[in-house]
C-alpha cells in the first residue's frame, strides 16, 4: 500500500516528539490505544491557566499512518484554546493525511488523544481547585 | 551496491539469468503444443517438458513419471488434498494439518469442512421432513433437530455415514518454536483418516517440520502424507523415499524459476492416486488437463537443476549471511525475540520481534530494504499473523515482527548495511515509542488497562 506524501514527510520528519512532566499540573497526558492492536498513542499537552495550549508533545507506537497522525494534531492543537481543540475531529486528521479506509483507525485515535489529555488536564485542575477551596 | 535491496526471498525470487535464457527459446520459436504428437514444433516442446520433468523430479528423489505440473503451489495444495479426498472417499474423510500452514492448505480444508457441513445439513432436513411431516429450513433446522434427535435417529446416521464430499478436519497446535507435536499427531490419527498435510518449512518463520518422522508414522498407520515443501525445496535436502512422504507441493518462482508454474509429486510406489479438480483433455496424466505452460516448465526444470547443483554451497553461504544479520542486529538492541525454532530452520529465514516497534513503522523505515512483517496492519483485519499467534507470540510482539528471507543474490555487503539501518531505525523509533519509555521506567505493560480499539 502506498503512503501519501503528507505521512511520508510527517514520518520522516515528526513534529514534537518527546515527553512532558506528567507529574506538572499544567501537564494533561493522554494514552490511548492499546499494544494488542499495534497502536498506541501518547500525546502531552502543556495548557497554561487561561486554558491555552502552549506545548504538546507525543510518543506513538504504531504504523507510519499512526506516527503521522499523532505529528499532525501536535502541530494543529498547538496556541489553541481547549475548546478549540476539543473540536478537531478524526474526519479532518484523514483528509488532510489522505488516509485510505483501513487507516481511519489512526485519526480516529489521534482525535481520541487529545480528548484524554484535555480530560486528564481537566481533572487534575479540579482536584486543584478542590484542595484550594477545601484548605 | 544497488538499493532498493532485496530480501524478501520467501514471498518469491528473482529469476536466476540462466533460468531465463532456458526460457526465452520457448517464448520465441519454439513455441509448440507439447500435446501435438504429430508435428517438430510439438515434439520439441515436448522433449523441452520432459527434460525438465526429469530435472524436477531429480531434485526431490523423485521419477519423472511421479511429476504433475501445475500453475503453482496454491494449485498443487488443492489438487492434493481435494484429490486424495475425493477417490479415497470411501475410505474415510479425515485430514489432520497443522495451525501455521498455508492458507492455501487452510482455506482448502475450510472449504471441505463446509462442505460437509452443508450436505450433513440437507441430510437432516430430508430426514427431519419425513418425521416432522412439514417443511424444513435453516430457520427451524435447529429446533426440529433437537426435537426429533435426529443424531441418534438411525435412518440419517445410516445417510451421513456414506461420503459427503466434504472432509471432517484436525488442525494441531504447534510447539512455542512452530514444530509439531509427534504424539498429538498420532493420537489425531483415526480409521477415518486418510491424510496427514504439513509443510516441509514455514514462510513467516522458516520453521521445517520433521517430516521424515512425521513419514515413518504416515506409513505405518497407511494413511497418505501430503508435504508443501515449497518454502525448503532447493533449500534443504528433500529425498521423498528417505522422507516417506506421498505428495509434494514445489512452486518453481521461489527457487528462482518463473511465477505461474509449480508441480505435484504424485507417489507410484506404493501408488497414490487423485481425482483431477480440472477437467479437459487429459494431460499429465489425467491428474491436470490443460496445455501445458512450456516456457514456464522449461524454466522450473533449469532452476532445480541449478538448485541441486549448488544447494550445498549456496545454503552454508545463505546461512553464514543469516548468521551475521542475526548477530549484528542482536548485539546492538535489547528486547528482541526471535520466532520460531533457531535449530530447525530455513537457512536464510530470519524472523525477529523488536519490542515495543511496530512492524509496519519499520518497514517504513527502512524502506530501502524489502522485508514482512507479521504486523498485518494493512489488512482490513487488522489481525496480526495467525502463525505466530499459532505459536504463542502475544499480539503485541506479533505486530512488532519482521521477516527477512535471505537469497542467491543477496551479498554480504548488503547484510552489512541491513544491519547499521535497523539498528539505528529501531532506535529513532524506540526513542518515538511510549511503551518502550514505559517499558524502560519499569511500569508493567500488563498492568494498564488498555482502550481497545
Amino acid at each position: 500500500m502506498a503512503y501519501s506524501d503528507k505521512v511520508i514527510e510527517h514520518y520522516e520528519n515528526p513534529r514534537n516528539v518527546g515527553t512532558l512532566d506528567k507529574n506538572d499540573p499544567n501537564v494533561g497526558t493522554g494514552l490511548v490505544g492499546a499494544p494488542a492492536c499495534g497502536d498506541v498513542m501518547r500525546l502531552q499537552l502543556k495548557i497554561t491557566d487561561e486554558g491555552i495550549i502552549e506545548d504538546a508533545k507525543f510518543k506513538t507506537f504504531g504504523c507510519g499512518s499512526a506516527i503521522a497522525s499523532s505529528s499532525l494534531v501536535t502541530e494543529w492543537v498547538k496556541g489553541k484554546t481547549v475548546d478549540q481543540a476539543m473540536t478537531i475531529s478524526n474526519k479532518e486528521v484523514a483528509k488532510e493525511l489522505s488516509l485510505p479506509p483501513v487507516k481511519i483507525h489512526c485519526s480516529v485515535l489521534a482525535e481520541d488523544a487529545i480528548k484524554a489529555a484535555i480530560e486528564d488536564f481537566k481533572k487534575k485542575r479540579q482536584a486543584r481547585q478542590g484542595k484550594q477551596s477545601a484548605s | 551496491m544497488k538499493l532498493p535491496i532485496y530480501m524478501d526471498n520467501h514471498a518469491t525470487t528473482p529469476l536466476d539469468p540462466r533460468v531465463l535464457e532456458a526460457m526465452l527459446p520457448y517464448l520465441r520459436e519454439d513455441f509448440g503444443n507439447a500435446a501435438s504428437r504429430n508435428h517438430a514444433f510439438g515434439w520439441k516442446a515436448e522433449a523441452a517438458v520432459d527434460k525438465a520433468r526429469k530435472q524436477v523430479a531429480e531434485l526431490i528423489g523423485a521419477s519423472d513419471k511421479e511429476i504433475v505440473f501445475t500453475s503453482g503451489a496454491t494449485e498443487s495444495d488443492n489438487l492434493a488434498i481435494k484429490g486424495v479426498l475425493e477417490f479415497y472417499k470411501d475410505k474415510g474423510d479425515h485430514i489432520i494439518t497443522l495451525k501455521t500452514e498455508h492458507k492455501a492448505v487452510l482455506d482448502t480444508c475450510k472449504r471441505l469442512e463446509r462442505i460437509r457441513q452443508e450436505r450433513l445439513d440437507e441430510l437432516k432436513m430430508l430426514r427431519l421432513s419425513q418425521l416432522a411431516e412439514t417443511d424444513v429450513t435453516q430457520d427451524n433446522l435447529a429446533e426440529l433437530s433437537a426435537k426429533y434427535r435426529i443424531e441418534e435417529d438411525a435412518q440419517y446416521q445410516k445417510w451421513a455415514s456414506r461420503p459427503t464430499g466434504g472432509a471432517r478436519v484436525t488442525y494441531l497446535d504447534v510447539e512455542k518454536d512452530g514444530r509439531v507435536n509427534l504424539e498429538q499427531l498420532a493420537a489425531a490419527i483415526t480409521d477415518k483418516t486418510v491424510l496427514v498435510s504439513v509443510m516441509f518449512a514455514n514462510n513467516e518463520i522458516g520453521t521445517v517440520q520433521p517430516i521424515a518422522e512425521i513419514g515413518k508414522l504416515c506409513r505405518e498407520r497407511g494413511v497418505l502424507f501430503h508435504c508443501d515443501a515449497v518454502q525448503g525445496i532447493g533449500k534443504l535436502p528433500f529425498h521423498v523415499d528417505e522422507l516417506k512422504v506421498d505428495l509434494v507441493s514445489i512452486s518453481a518462482h521461489k527457487m528462482y524459476g518463473p511465477k505461474g508454474v509449480g508441480a505435484l509429486y504424485v507417489r507410484r510406489k506404493p501408488r497414490v492416486r487423485i481425482a483431477p479438480i480440472i477437467d479437459g483433455g487429459g494431460h499429465e496424466r489425467g491428474m491436470r488437463s490443460g496445455t501445458l505452460n512450456v516456457a514456464a516448465i522449461v524454466g522450473f526444470g533449469k532452476a532445480a537443476e541449478l538448485a541441486r547443483e549448488e544447494l550445498a554451497e549456496e545454503s552454508a553461504r545463505i546461512f553464514r549471511l543469516r548468521e551475521k544479520l542475526r548477530t549484528g542486529i542482536m548485539s546492538q538492541l535489547d528486547m528482541l525475540t526471535i520466532n520460531g525454532s533457531l535449530e530447525h530452520r530455513l537457512p536464510g529465514n530470519l524472523n525477529i520481534s523488536f519490542a515495543y516497534v511496530e512492524g509496519e513503522a519499520l518497514m517504513m523505515s527502512i524502506k530501502d530494504v524489502a522485508v514482512s512483517s507479521g504486523s498485518a496492519c494493512t489488512s482490513a483485519s487488522l489481525e496480526p499473523s495467525y502463525v505466530l499467534r499459532a505459536c504463542g507470540v502475544e499480539e503485541d510482539m506479533a505486530h512488532s515482527s519482521i521477516r527477512f528471507g535471505i537469497g542467491r543474490f543477496n551479498t554480504e555487503e548488503e547484510v552489512d548495511f541491513v544491519v547499521r539501518l535497523v539498528v539505528d531505525k529501531v532506535r529513532k523509533l524506540r526513542d518515538m515509542s511510549p511503551l518502550y519509555e514505559m517499558a524502560k521506567d519499569g511500569i508493567d505493560l500488563k498492568s494498564i488497562e488498555w482502550t481497545a480499539h
